[in-house]
């Protein structure tokens, strides 16, 4: 376990919301509100992760599965004493590892984020919902989608049914596409300057 | 010694609490007039509702009666219970307070005798005990009350029994069609001393105080350990009036928090620590467990939590519980939160959990100055200024000796704005 003492500074600096982390009090809150902590999802605790990056530990903290297990309840949000904005801060330290290349590629929340859902919905511009299942169910090979996909039949039906779901996997694009296509463009520009890449 | 003429000068102290009451005696006994207005009834304030002081374990009715005695023996105070103060006009030196005397609906002639109270049918919420027993609707507080006279309220005093009960009386002392009075007075400085209420712990809703039959207050606790109290000392749980053998306190319940009170209150870690005492003393097979964030015993306290630290029976938790559920078959608060020690997540059930709620300054609320220039800090206590001056837990939390110490120095200011308002 090395301990890097500019790693605090560099994700209040550099993580969304990171700056936050500075404000805890470690009272434990956020652990105790957390609907994942008592299924046993994660090892730490927003308020253990916090104080990983108060303490410099860069590689556990930025390798850690912890905060993609975050399910935005808001929870913790309400009921931080101290007005932290955790939801976000966990947000910001999944999505700075992620560009630091340190989250591990096949988490499924990382994988599913970064890969099935944002190039679904570059692709047209929306989100394309049968596409989009089909891809998180085949993600680990074509038995496991098979599988994953008989269990799910009576919901999708049901969504079917209810409109909640379109049929077809191609929709075609957004209007506007090529607007959309630019705003994307700068948005990475601006993303790369920020973080050093330009 | 301040000469005739300034001695001539008057300070109002507003609120009757231990506060109040030092401010009026330190003022009298140097030759000042005082006019001490009280809300409520009786004096006394919250300390009355003690049941034993941090950190000597001592009744408060003993430095309740010493103040009592000194007010008795001072013919410069002049004392107003069922008063409030409606608007202070003017300036330091020369202010003019315009106070309204509510209807006691009970004379002078009382002796306390009790007759009327036996012969009242109609029975109201104990306010002095937080409504958790009832007492008769013409009434005296508790044996501490002073004036040692009955009362009783507006909406009883206009029932026919009210009338009845005129007859009852061997002295003639009842009299249900008392008025109110408006009264100006001419002072030279206002010590603004109106205390604290507990916070509303119906706001903390992931507690579930008020839902939760066995989640309690300190407070509450503390009319429950008193031998006059409601279970005449009893510590039981409220849903089934089993004695109550593992206790959980909660620190900092609405207090330190940006969706309740922001600041610290800084008696609740040693107002829980003494209430371990109760519990530890009363049955020595009882647990206590207290969560905490940190415990905080300000000032020369520290000695009294390391006294209830060798108390194995005390088990301590660094952490604040995220929420209370209930278990339906049991009626027990379960508290969950995450250990910040072992970071280990726990639900432990308890008979009772008791809240430490913090202080909330009554001149935030329900007590403001009614000054024009009147200025507050960004929690609702009183800053003082011109001729007005806070003491007590209406300047910031306070512990009883804090308060004592605060408003003797209350008394000396407003001595001085008195004798520069002389000239």
């Amino acid at each position: 376990m090395t301990y890097d003492l500019t790693f605090a500074k560099e994700v209040y600096e550099n993580s969304e919301e990171g700056h936050w982390i500075k404000m805890c009090m470690q009272c434990g809150v956020c652990a105790g509100s957390c609907p994942m902590g008592f299924l046993g999802a994660w090892t730490h605790s927003p308020r253990q992760l916090f104080q990983m990056v108060r303490a410099g530990l860069r590689d556990e903290v930025l390798s850690s599965t912890d905060m993609w297990m975050c399910t935005s309840c808001y929870n913790c949000i309400v009921r931080c004493p101290r007005n932290l904005p955790i939801t976000h801060i966990i947000h910001g330290l999944a999505r700075y590892a992620s560009v630091q290349g340190k989250a591990d590629p096949k988490q499924s929340t990382h994988h599913f984020a970064k890969d099935i859902f944002w190039e679904n919905i570059v692709a047209t511009g929306r989100v394309g919902e049968a596409a989009l299942t089909m891809k998180l169910y085949f993600k680990d090979g074509i038995g496991e989608g098979i599988k994953q996909g008989l269990e799910m039949k009576d919901s999708a039906l049901g969504m079917l049914k209810a409109k909640r779901l379109k049929p077809l996997p191609f929709r075609g694009k957004i209007k506007g596409y090529p607007g959309f296509k630019a705003m994307l463009k700068k948005a990475f520009e601006l993303e790369n300057q920020k973080e050093g890449k330009a | 010694m301040a000469d005739g003429q300034a001695a001539g000068q008057t300070i109002l102290v507003v609120g009757g609490g231990i506060s109040g009451l030092t401010t009026a005696v330190e003022a009298a006994e140097v030759g000042y007039n005082v006019l001490l207005v009280e809300k409520s009834p009786h004096f006394g304030g919250r300390v009355a509702q003690h049941t034993k002081y941090f950190p000597k374990l001592c009744s408060p009715t003993c430095g309740l009666e010493i103040n009592y005695q000194r007010i008795k023996n001072n013919p410069r105070i002049r004392l107003m219970t069922l008063a409030e103060v409606e608007e202070i006009t003017g300036s330091a030196g020369a202010y003019t307070a315009r106070i309204r005397q509510n209807p006691r609906f009970v004379n002078q002639k009382c002796t306390a005798c009790g007759d009327c109270a036996k012969a009242c049918q109609t029975e109201v919420d104990n306010p002095y005990n937080f409504g958790m027993n009832k007492i008769k609707a013409i009434r005296h507080d508790h044996f501490m009350a002073y004036p040692s006279h009955y009362y009783m309220d507006a909406d009883f005093a206009a029932s026919a029994e009210a009338k009845k009960l005129v007859e009852v009386c061997p002295v003639g002392a009842i009299e249900p069609d008392m008025k109110a009075t408006v009264t100006e007075e001419k002072v030279s400085s206002v010590v603004w001393a109106t205390g604290w209420k507990p916070y509303d712990a119906e706001k903390v809703l992931p507690y579930g105080f008020g839902r939760i039959a066995n989640v309690t207050t300190n407070m509450r606790f503390e009319r429950m350990a008193d031998k006059f109290g409601p279970t005449g000392g009893k510590l039981v749980r409220p849903s089934d009036g089993q004695e109550a053998k593992n206790i959980a306190f909660i620190q900092c319940a609405g207090s330190r928090d940006h969706n309740y009170l922001p600041f610290c209150s800084r008696i609740c870690c040693l107002a829980s620590m003494k209430q371990a005492t109760y519990v530890r003393e009363k049955n020595p097979d009882a647990k206590v467990t207290i969560y905490y964030i940190d415990l905080r015993a300000m000032d020369r306290y520290e000695g009294f939590q390391k006294m209830v630290e060798a108390d194995s029976g005390v088990q301590w938790i660094k952490s604040k519980p995220a929420r209370i559920d209930e278990d339906p078959k049991t009626g027990n608060p379960v508290v969950v939160g995450e250990n910040t020690l072992t970071g280990v997540r726990y639900e432990e059930p308890y008979d009772l959990v008791v809240l430490a709620t913090g202080m909330e300054p009554n001149s935030a609320t329900s007590a403001k100055v009614p000054m024009a220039d009147a200025r507050y800090d960004e929690y609702g206590f009183v800053v003082s200024g011109g001729g007005l001056f806070s003491s007590g837990c209406s300047s910031q939390p306070n512990d009883v000796s804090g308060s004592v110490q605060s408003s003797t120095a209350s008394a000396l200011r407003a001595i001085q704005t008195a004798v520069n308002a002389k000239g």
